[in-house]
């Protein structure tokens, strides 16, 4: 070691060693990322407090790049950004005294109908092992392996190192390591088609997202990107969810991993914690993992998706990953472009934003891997440089409003500022499940609350009673729309989730009540006296009935249509 | 930064004790340059040795070949070149722990200002900590009460929470954190209280030990004061040496640490000159780019930890400049806190102590620590309830202000009547006033009974049932409403909290 600042280092004298590749420092082996070597010398950035190395210390070379152990003990862990398990690890985090990358479990293993002596080609199947209750963990030939088969091993228990199978000579393990900054390949692209269903209405109706693209979720702090982040992790159809905890805080991680724990899939049954592979790298961890950790988490559900699974990522927040990237850059000596981020800033995020993706795998199933970023503005400046260049790579825009979050409107999705371009994808696909009227429905609420919006700010000005009657309702619609249908507590018992038909009759209901209202104002009735009738039958549908229950909406629509009626 | 556990690896200490490496090469800023060293760790801290005795302390800031970089935590003024002597300790930043801290006050660096005796130890912990393992972290989950209405009833803040308190130049944000280091409680536990000060004028200091002194008697405070002519880089460490004794009294002697640190935007301000005199590449408005990362590795220390049954609790205390919410100091101090009470100049126009401006406050942590068995059951219905109807009281009053409150609605003109109890009965009150979560709670029903029931929308029927002490007006309830008037009921007694 030539010099020590902080987490820069020089090193001169190691050869072998290639850019990216991870060097091992001083006598607690802390690693580094080398990132430029010149004449000699290399510059690398330290994963972990450098305190006390020193000149003259020596350093090892791992001789690749830094890659993820991928494997069967990765569900229901909780890793660091190396991933590395951080459960049974030690309270403090000290250089020296980080968790282990392995696992010491061990799992059924089932081989699969594989005939010695035939060639497989990258993908194949070579048997199945159970995680956890019922995961059927798929063990495939790896990305970089393909020949004859000329040894699979038996049903029995195994162990992340033992050999499942040898291949071309060389022998597979339950366990691959992967580069990961470099995405794992797939046959090929497919188009999405069907919804992501988060469970949330205004995503679901409004902002859809499907399965296989992009969605990013900018707001200031406290607007819920969090909170949004994690109904998904909980609610998302999805066979496998990795969330990725970069750079935000502890106790949150905290408070999710005890709820994941509670929580029981309604579909298999087992806790939803059994689903997820949790990667932390809070705020006060090492910066340098940071950066790391978006790769880890998106190589580890490239892995799940090479099986056939519906995968889906949520990084929260990738504005920490954009700045430890500047960090990185800025220490490194790089010319820094706008606010200090590097001229790099757009093509990291496309790249990152562009693994995302529903494929052929290269074993011939279908397989998908939906990205959902959390973005925090500095300042809540939508233009600063990390939210102005993610939104022109995502496929979706769920912009979180500060207002809305001040009035406990949550979710603080505004309708003013978000977009789908999957729109139309998924009301076809509504449609092909018998929801003919899902596209329509979307588009007059749509306009709906664009109209009373802008009659909101006429009123600011005149007063309501300078309305015609009809757009008062307009306004009271707006209202009901915001109240009945947009609002959803991620803290209500009966609501955090809601099915997608219940969805769809909370919306009609709200949509008929319009219907009904503007009938009466156009026979006559005041609009005055329409607003002072007691609504809250509609307001409160979404608590009063269970996650699931259209119908009981649709009873409480019909009692609320005839209660209008008889009041009329 | 190694704390609890040690790293191990041992530094340039030889055989001999510490060499001492005599001239250094280049003084500038708070930095000097020494060149000929050898075996000299990053981190380290630097024992500076001025002609006239007088012992400086400095971190090693890099090490190249044979020059280590040292910045010296008082300053460098005064240093001759030619005349310092310089040796290394082989370890970082450190100071001894105990219990010896309480009931004293101290300055930055953690010597005494009392004239008592400097803190002795043989455990020594390094102030900057060391990232605690998320996974091992607890939930949040019992309530600090601070006496205050406003905060218990609306924002209360969670034991292992971080909280901070946004104000601006002018409001009485000193007084609201010298109340609640002095109030706070959690119920018959033991609780401790660390407050430290950052560029604190001599006089808000007199005043914060001076509304301290009882806290400070029984041996439950400590002060670590860190004042406005005070070196920068001192400043710099204040907080974490505050932090480092809190972690120690809530880890290892099992007690609950309120943490207050007192002005944050000062410390960030002793940061950004720190760092420019390091030379470093601003971020925006010229504050380093890891101000968020370095922030975070003060927040990040407050919490719980599984197996342990103490905790700390932090509330950070700003000013925004210029009120500007979106300033880097409480933007990024947002972004890593678990909520914010924030301090309004409008609010503190109206003669109203503390000004907290209810809408933009928000304790996020709330839930966990409310309820029943830890405030009262109805107490997150109601809050939620209250800040519900205080903004629609408040677009109510902005149309009043534009149209004239007679183009209002009748339920409109209700609400301004609602506004105008809720500051007057529940967020007044004096700064030397400790208010029980009864009483509190009781002033929270009576302003909410200001409103027809109806328009207590969000509370279920069984709590209104139980504790609404309004009743229906003349004239109150349209068509299609549910027309029984509600009957009057007398307020159930209070202290019957169900847990
Ligand atoms: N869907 C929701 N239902 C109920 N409450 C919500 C919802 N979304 C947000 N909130 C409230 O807003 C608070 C802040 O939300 P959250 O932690 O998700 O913000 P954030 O955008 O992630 O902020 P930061 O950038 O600081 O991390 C929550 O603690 C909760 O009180
Ligand atoms: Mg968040």
């Amino acid at each position: 070691m030539e010099r020590v600042n902080g987490p820069l280092l020089e090193v001169a004298g190691l050869r072998g060693v290639a850019v990216l590749d991870v060097i091992d420092v001083g006598p607690l082996h802390v690693p580094a990322e080398v990132v430029s070597i010149q004449d000699g010398r290399l510059t690398a950035e330290a994963f972990e407090y450098t305190g006390g190395l020193r000149v003259g210390d020596g350093a090892v070379s791992h001789g690749r790049p830094l890659s993820a152990r991928l494997g069967p003990g990765l569900l229901g862990g909780v890793f660091d950004g190396l991933l590395r398990r951080l459960e049974g690890g030690p309270t403090w985090l000290v250089p020296g005294g980080f968790g282990e990358m392995k696992s010491n479990a061990s799992w059924p293993f089932r081989p699969a109908l594989v005939e010695l002596g035939a060639d497989l080609a990258p993908g194949a199947l070579l048997g199945t092992v159970t995680v956890g209750s019922n995961f059927e963990h798929r063990i495939l030939v790896p990305p970089d392996a393909h020949g004859t088969v000329t040894q699979l091993a038996p049903a029995g228990t195994m162990g992340e190192d033992d050999v499942v199978a040898i291949i071309g000579g060389s022998p597979v393990t339950l366990c691959e390591e992967w580069p990961v900054r470099r995405a794992r390949p797939a046959r090929e692209r497919l188009q999405p088609v069907a919804p992501l269903v988060t469970g949330q209405r205004v995503v679901d109706l409004f902002f859809p997202i499907a399965h296989g693209a992009t969605a990013a979720v900018p707001g200031g702090f406290g607007t819920g990107k969090s909170m949004l982040l994690q109904q998904i992790v909980k609610w998302a159809d999805a066979e496998v969810v990795v969330f990725v905890g970069c750079g935000e805080r502890g106790n949150e991680l905290a408070d999710a991993m005890a709820d994941l724990s509670a929580l029981v899939d309604p579909t298999t049954g087992t806790s939803l914690r059994e689903r997820t592979v949790v990667i932390a790298n809070t705020s006060n961890m090492p910066v340098m993992a940071r950066v790391a950790s978006v790769y880890t988490g998106m190589t580890v559900a490239e892995y799940f998706r090479d099986m056939g699974y519906r995968v889906v990522v949520l990084a929260d927040s990738t504005s920490r990953w954009a700045e430890a990237l500047r960090e990185f850059s800025s220490r490194s000596g790089e010319l820094p472009a706008e606010e200090g981020y590097p001229a790099s800033l757009s093509s990291s995020l496309a790249a990152f934003y562009e693994r995302a993706a529903r494929v052929r795998t290269l074993g011939g199933a279908e397989g998908s891997v939906t990205l959902i970023g959390a973005v925090s503005p500095g300042g809540g400046d939508m233009t600063e440089p990390v939210t102005s260049q993610t939104v022109r790579f995502v496929r979706c825009l769920w912009s979180l409003d500060r207002d809305l979050a001040y009035a406990r409107h949550y979710p603080a999705v505004t309708w003013r500022h978000s977009f789908s371009l999957d729109g139309e994808t998924i009301a076809n696909w509504h449609a092909s499940e018998g929801r003919l009227g899902w596209a329509e429905a979307r588009a007059r609420a749509l306009a709906l609350l664009a109209e009373a919006d802008r009659l909101d700010s006429v009123v600011e000005l005149v007063g309501v009673s300078a309305l015609p009657a009809h757009e008062r309702i307009v306004l009271l619609t707006g209202r009901l729309l915001r109240e009945g249908v947009l609002q959803q507590s991620a803290m209500s018992e009966r609501d955090a989730f809601c099915s997608p038909a219940k969805q769809t009759a909370l919306l009609e209901m709200v949509l008929a009540v319009y219907d009904r209202c503007l009938a009466l104002v156009d026979g006559g009735l005041p609009a005055a006296v329409v607003e002072e009738f007691d609504f809250t039958a509609v307001t409160r549908a979404r608590d009063e009935t269970g996650p699931d229950d259209a119908d009981g909406v649709i009873r409480l629509r019909d009692e609320v249509l005839a209660r209008i009626a008889e009041a009329s | 930064m190694s704390t609890n556990a040690r790293s191990g690896s041992e530094m340039s200490v030889g055989p001999l004790g510490p060499i001492e490496y005599s001239g250094a090469r280049r003084v500038g800023g708070p930095l000097l340059a020494i060149a000929g060293v050898e075996g000299v760790g990053w981190d380290e801290i630097a024992r500076v040795r001025l002609p006239s005795g007088e012992v400086r302390h400095g971190l090693v800031l890099e090490v190249s070949g044979d020059v280590a970089i040292v910045e010296v935590l008082q300053g460098t003024s005064g240093i001759d070149p030619a005349l310092v002597n310089v040796s290394f300790e082989g370890r970082p930043f450190d100071i001894p722990v105990g219990d010896g801290w309480l009931g004293r006050v101290w300055n930055g660096m953690g010597e005494p200002l009392d004239g008592g005796p400097p803190m002795l130890g043989r455990e020594r912990r390094a102030v900057n900590g060391a990232p605690l393992n998320p996974s091992r972290r607890d939930v949040p989950s019992d309530p600090v009460f601070t006496g205050v209405s406003v905060i218990d009833a609306l924002a209360t803040l969670v034991r292992g929470q971080k909280l901070p308190v946004f104000s601006s130049a002018g409001l009485p944000h000193l007084d609201l954190a010298a109340q609640i280091a002095a109030q706070a409680n959690v119920a018959g536990e033991n609780f401790k209280v660390v407050v430290a000060g950052m560029g604190l004028t001599h006089a808000d200091a007199a005043a914060i030990r001076d509304v301290l002194e009882t806290r400070s008697a029984q041996g439950d405070l400590v002060l670590v004061l860190d004042t406005a002519d005070d070196p920068v880089v001192q400043r710099v460490l204040t907080p974490r040496v505050a932090l480092t004794i809190a972690e120690y009294l809530a880890f290892e002697r099992d007690q609950h640490v309120l943490v207050v640190l007192a002005d944050m935007t000062s410390y960030c301000e002793a940061l950004r000159e720190v760092s420019s005199a390091r030379g470093e590449v601003p971020g925006r408005r010229a504050y380093p780019g890891y101000l968020y990362s370095d922030l975070a590795s003060l927040y990040e220390r407050c919490g719980r930890i599984r197996g342990h049954a103490g905790s700390i609790t932090l509330i950070p205390v700003l000013t925004m400049p210029g009120g500007d919410i979106t300033h880097p100091v409480p933007d990024l101090t947002g972004y890593i806190t678990e909520g914010q009470i924030v301090l309004s100049p409008d609010v503190h126009a109206k003669g109203v102590y503390p000004p907290v401006d209810v809408l933009s406050t928000l304790s996020r942590l709330m839930r966990k620590g409310v309820g029943e068995g830890r405030t009262r059951a109805d107490h997150m219905a109601l809050a939620a309830q209250l800040i519900a109807s205080f903004a629609r009281a408040r677009s109510a009053r902005e149309l009043a202000d534009l149209i004239g409150a007679e183009a209002l609605t009748e339920t409109d003109r209700i609400y301004l009547d609602f506004e105008d109890a809720f500051l007057r009965d529940l967020v007044n009150q004096s700064s030397d006033e400790s208010r029980s979560m009864e009483d509190t709670l009781k002033r929270a029903w009576n302003v909410a009974s200001v409103l027809p029931e109806r328009e207590l929308t969000m509370m279920p029927r069984a709590m209104t049932a139980a504790y609404y002490t309004g009743n229906l007006r003349e004239g109150e309830g349209g068509l299609g409403a549910d027309n029984d008037p509600a009957p009057v009921r007398a307020s159930p007694p209070m202290g019957d909290d169900h847990g």
